[in-house]
């Protein structure tokens, strides 16, 4: 069967006028995504270079490097890429790690499992701004919230969790919408490990926790590069949690990036030095990028 | 019905030469097997005929028109494959209809021209079945149906049984072959598996790294390979090898020295300039003749028996320490251990010289009866 | 014994699967409690799990001026984007999955990385151009824009879901006389639609809970339900009640969309990286 499949690959390049054909089918996709990602990318470098708000005509003219020194040497930019860390990297840490964990607990077979998991991965499927509000209001709210009703039929006070622990805060809520895609894809990946491979080191002796980290997690290893590499695209531009939850407060304590930019563009108009935060904000997400494309690019057969 | 002529064919992948330089003339209503080993390019030989492959260079004439340039379906070929390749979001109608709807045939004449095939195939119970439904052998029948339908000049088959199990195997043989002969459409046919090519084929090419080593009857390379590779490839099991140095030789036969020491004399032609050359005797395990002899003996120990019923295979061991097998019939009495004498048949015997040609026998037809 | 033991392993096991389960989903379903409890019930102190369940609170919802207006606008999004980044896709991933050349892998890769340009860094001139042409807070824009986000992802799936498709059955379509339209709508559609399916499915997922160029690109006019239930926030707006009918209403369908279709959307999500 594996001969007829590799020959079948061998002749996956049809025939006549292919290469013709191929790239006609392909560049209407390419050239709208080349239009999509140059031309923006190419505007936000020009507006970073420019003085340019949009409540002020007054102002314009190049200014050098001024949006990029005025951004670089303001405490706020530094604790916005502070956060913008801490909440991708919380975040990571706990749907992977947690993910991990969970994907070998539904593996395992029990009463209900199939609906246990329906509603592990449920949280994945609801909006951003609905996650939040539900958290904000419903669940923590210090007055009226369930989890302050929880503190004090224990005899705790309650805690304003969106103020005291703002960053904190948000980070659960985010990693309560991405714990699930973790599980749904682990959970996958697990399910599609041989038994056989797992049956043979039961014979070898291999105790669960030998097992778990000698033949489990090195199998995963590829769809854990995919959920981070997934996480990481949509974690670096957190924005609506925040907007809804804290719209970035108390102070800067829970801006990351996309919400300085948000709030310099379009709370503040100041078009050069959004465009300032956007580039660095592009670097970034590049240089995490070359990163996870590599690392997720070994694990494809294209 | 219709001939195809393939003139230099060549075919490169990016830097690799796959196929390098077929010329091969196929007769109407001739049947043709491509044999060879994995790899060697048959299925892509077949694939530029059928035009799934562009042709890197040279003509590719079907009926004498170059059809290089055309596109499958104006070939008039139809080809059906190793995997079957049905729609399986059609049923079995469906999937023979389809090619005559995209040809514009009337729905009136495509039923006909279905239901006929339908009924040669005994597929009539199944036309509203999808392939999923199906078994294996019937699913290789409606492929052949589908390939039938659109009365193609030329038909194609690459590795068609090579998904079945042996006795369905056995039986589709037959099939295709009685399909063959009552359509007489011309065929070409690629398969690995000797007994295809021997009990099918007008005419076997047999293959090796992207060239023709010879082209003939399946009873012409049986008797007469050309080389080694062929004589080794064609016949189950194995031809047997020996080595040896030509010791004298006449105009019609050889005589040769093998390494044990004992000569052997051999119907084969041309060897006078060899005389002290090394050379390589092959026999055919069934030529093998068991028992005393006066001439071109031998004799070694039984290492192991193989029963097949209607014969027997024995591995003796000889005393220079080579391996042959002898076929012998099926209710021979020796066991493993025993020692056995046996004798080579000149008239039976090859030759082949160091470069593994083949040194030309008198003559090619097959000798006694 | 060891039976009894591995009987008590399970249960642990059975226990702490729904513990962990409940406390995930908790949330999701105290809003569908909270949405039927009207806004005094919604705020009671202590919460309540058993009450008279009434449709006051989504009686208001409907009767907000723009709720309808809001549902419609993200149904014209999500469908919008869907169809046209399919229509670009579905040549795209077919080019690369069955006529690929040198370049595929690159290419393949390069979509890949167009969708790791973060929407923030690109917000302002995005912001300016959808200005300029006014396209802002149009649903066209939204959709726009939501197709070029996803497109990359609709092209992986869909890439992914042909390469599972046997060669030679497209052969077998070009031997009985298919020319290439015919090959793709004939024999590649009818076999790829699941993947095609659940391809669609997550685009409309994606758009339907797309946040950030919601709550950026529209307001009044075009703004989806993503942006609406974010009016929600504002100190003045704080009814538990609404709050939760309207979320509801925002969340229920792709639920239950997701639910249905986790399988598939998994196969596609990994870009076949997990079998
Ligand atoms: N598209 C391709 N690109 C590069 N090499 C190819 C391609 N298609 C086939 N080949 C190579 O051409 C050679 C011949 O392949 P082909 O499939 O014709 O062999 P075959 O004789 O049919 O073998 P088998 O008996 O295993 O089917 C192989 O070495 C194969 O790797
Ligand atoms: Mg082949």
């Amino acid at each position: 069967m594996s001969a007829v499949t590799t020959a079948s690959q061998h002749h996956r390049k049809a025939a006549i006028g292919a290469g013709a054909s191929g790239a006609l089918m392909l560049a209407p996709a390419v050239f709208v995504l080349l239009v999509w990602s140059v031309v923006p990318l190419v505007l936000t470098l020009w507006y970073s270079f420019q003085n340019y708000n949009l409540v002020d005509p007054t102002l314009h003219g190049f200014a050098g490097v001024n949006n990029y020194w005025y951004l670089l040497s303001d405490p706020d930019f530094l604790q916005s890429l502070l956060n913008t860390a801490i909440l991708v990297i919380g975040v990571l840490v706990i749907s992977v790690g947690g993910g991990t964990l969970l994907a070998v607990l539904y593996d395992q077979e029990f009463v209900g499992r199939g609906v246990a998991r329906v509603l592990v991965i449920s949280p994945f499927f609801v909006m951003p701004t609905v996650s939040a509000l539900l958290w904000k209001n419903l669940m923590l709210h210090p007055i009226y919230g369930v989890y302050s009703w929880m503190m004090r039929a224990v005899g705790l006070t309650p805690i304003d969790w969106l103020q005291r622990f703002p960053m904190l805060t948000v980070m659960m809520i985010v990693a309560w919408e991405w714990l699930p895609f973790a599980v749904l894809i682990l959970l996958t990946a697990v399910q599609s490990l041989d038994a056989e491979q797992k049956e043979a080191a039961l014979l070898d002796g291999a105790g669960p926790v030998a097992r778990f980290f000698h033949i489990v997690l090195p199998h995963l290893s590829r769809a854990i590069a995919v959920v981070i590499m997934i996480e990481t695209i949509y974690l670096l531009t957190i924005f609506a949690e925040i907007m809804v939850t804290t719209a970035g407060g108390p102070g800067v304590a829970s801006t990351n990036l996309a919400y300085l930019i948000y709030s310099r563009a379009l709370l503040q108009f100041d078009v050069g030095g959004a465009s300032a935060g956007g580039v660095i904000a592009i670097v970034i997400a590049n240089i995490a990028a070359a990163f996870l494309v590599r690392a997720v690019a070994r694990h494809l057969e294209v | 019905m219709a001939t195809v002529e393939l003139k230099s064919i060549r075919k490169t992948y990016t830097s690799e030469e796959i196929i390098k330089g077929v010329d091969l003339s196929i007769e109407s209503k001739e049947f043709v097997v491509f044999v060879g080993p994995s790899g060697c390019g048959k299925s892509t030989l077949l694939r530029m005929i059928a035009g799934l492959e562009d042709i890197s260079s040279g003509d590719l004439l079907i009926d004498g028109r170059r059809v290089n340039d055309l596109a499958p379906a104006e070939r008039g070929l139809a080809m059906v494959f190793q995997s079957y390749a049905l729609y399986p979001h059609m049923n079995v109608y469906q999937n023979m209809e389809f090619g005559l709807k995209l040809a514009k045939t009337p729905e009136a004449e495509r039923r006909e021209k279905i239901m006929a095939v339908a009924r040669t195939l005994q597929l009539e119970n199944y036309l509203k079945h999808k392939p999923g439904q199906l078994s294996g052998g019937q699913r290789q029948r409606v492929a052949i149906g589908r390939a039938i339908v659109r009365n193609p000049k030329v038909f194609l088959f690459d590795e068609p049984l090579s998904n079945l199990d042996a006795s369905l195997r056995g039986q589709m043989r037959v099939e295709l072959a009685t399909l063959h002969r009552r359509l007489g459409a011309t065929t070409i046919y690629v398969t690995h598996d000797q007994i295809e090519a021997m009990t099918m084929a007008d005419k076997i090419v047999v293959l090796q790294k992207g060239i023709v080593e010879q082209v003939g009857s399946p009873l012409e390379l049986y008797d007469c390979p050309r080389n080694l590779f062929v004589a080794k490839f064609i016949g189950s099991p194995p031809m047997n090898f020996l080595p040896g140095t030509v010791i004298a030789a006449s105009e019609e036969q050889a005589r040769v020295r093998l390494a044990s020491g004992q000569e052997i004399v051999v119907v084969a032609g041309g060897a006078q300039g060899l005389i002290g050359a090394a050379v390589t005797l092959g026999v055919r395990p069934e030529h093998v003749r068991l028992g005393h002899a006066v001439e071109n003996r031998g004799s070694g120990q039984v290492e192991l028996v193989e029963y097949l019923g209607s014969a027997a295979h024995l591995h003796v061991r000889m005393q220079d320490g080579a391996l042959l097998v002898i076929q012998t019939e099926g209710g021979v009495r020796v066991h493993a251990d025993d020692a056995v004498t046996f004798s080579f048949p000149a008239e039976r015997c090859h030759l082949f010289n160091s470069e593994g040609v083949a040194l030309h026998r008198r003559s090619s037809g097959r000798m006694a009866a | 014994m060891a039976g009894q033991r591995a009987r008590g392993k399970s249960l642990v096991i059975a226990a702490v699967g729904w513990v962990v389960a409940i406390w995930i989903f908790f949330p999701i379903f105290w809003m569908f409690l909270t949405s039927f409890k009207g806004e005094a019930g919604a705020i009671a102190t202590p919460p309540r799990l058993f009450f008279v369940p009434t449709l006051e609170s989504y009686h208001e919802v409907f009767q907000r001026a723009n709720y309808w207006r809001v549902t419609f606008n993200t149904l014209g999004v999500s469908i919008g984007a869907t169809v046209v980044a399919l229509l670009f896709s579905i040549p795209a991933a077919y080019a690369m999955a069955f006529l690929p050349g040198k370049r595929t892998r690159g290419t393949l890769l390069w979509m890949l990385s167009t969708r790791m340009l973060p929407p923030v860094g690109v917000l302002v001139p995005i912001y300016l151009i959808a200005r300029n042409t006014h396209l802002l807070d149009t649903v066209t824009g939204l959709a726009l824009v939501d197709m070029f986000t996803n497109m990359p992802i609709t092209v992986w799936m869909l890439y992914t879901f042909f390469r599972e498709i046997p060669v030679p059955i497209l052969e077998a379509g070009r031997m009985d006389g298919a020319n290439r339209w015919q090959e793709i709508t004939r024999v590649l559609l009818p076999l790829a639609t699941p993947g095609i399916a659940s391809t669609a499915l997550l685009s409309m997922i994606l758009c339907w809970n797309e946040a950030f160029w919601s709550l950026n690109l529209t307001s009044s006019n075009a703004a989806p339900l993503a942006a609406f239930i974010a009016s929600f926030s504002s100190p003045e707006g704080l009814f538990f009640g609404k709050l939760s009918a309207a979320s509801t209403l925002a969340v229920a369908p792709i639920l239950a969309f997701g639910w249905i279709s986790q399988k598939q959307l998994v196969r596609g999500l990994t870009f076949g990286a997990v079998k």
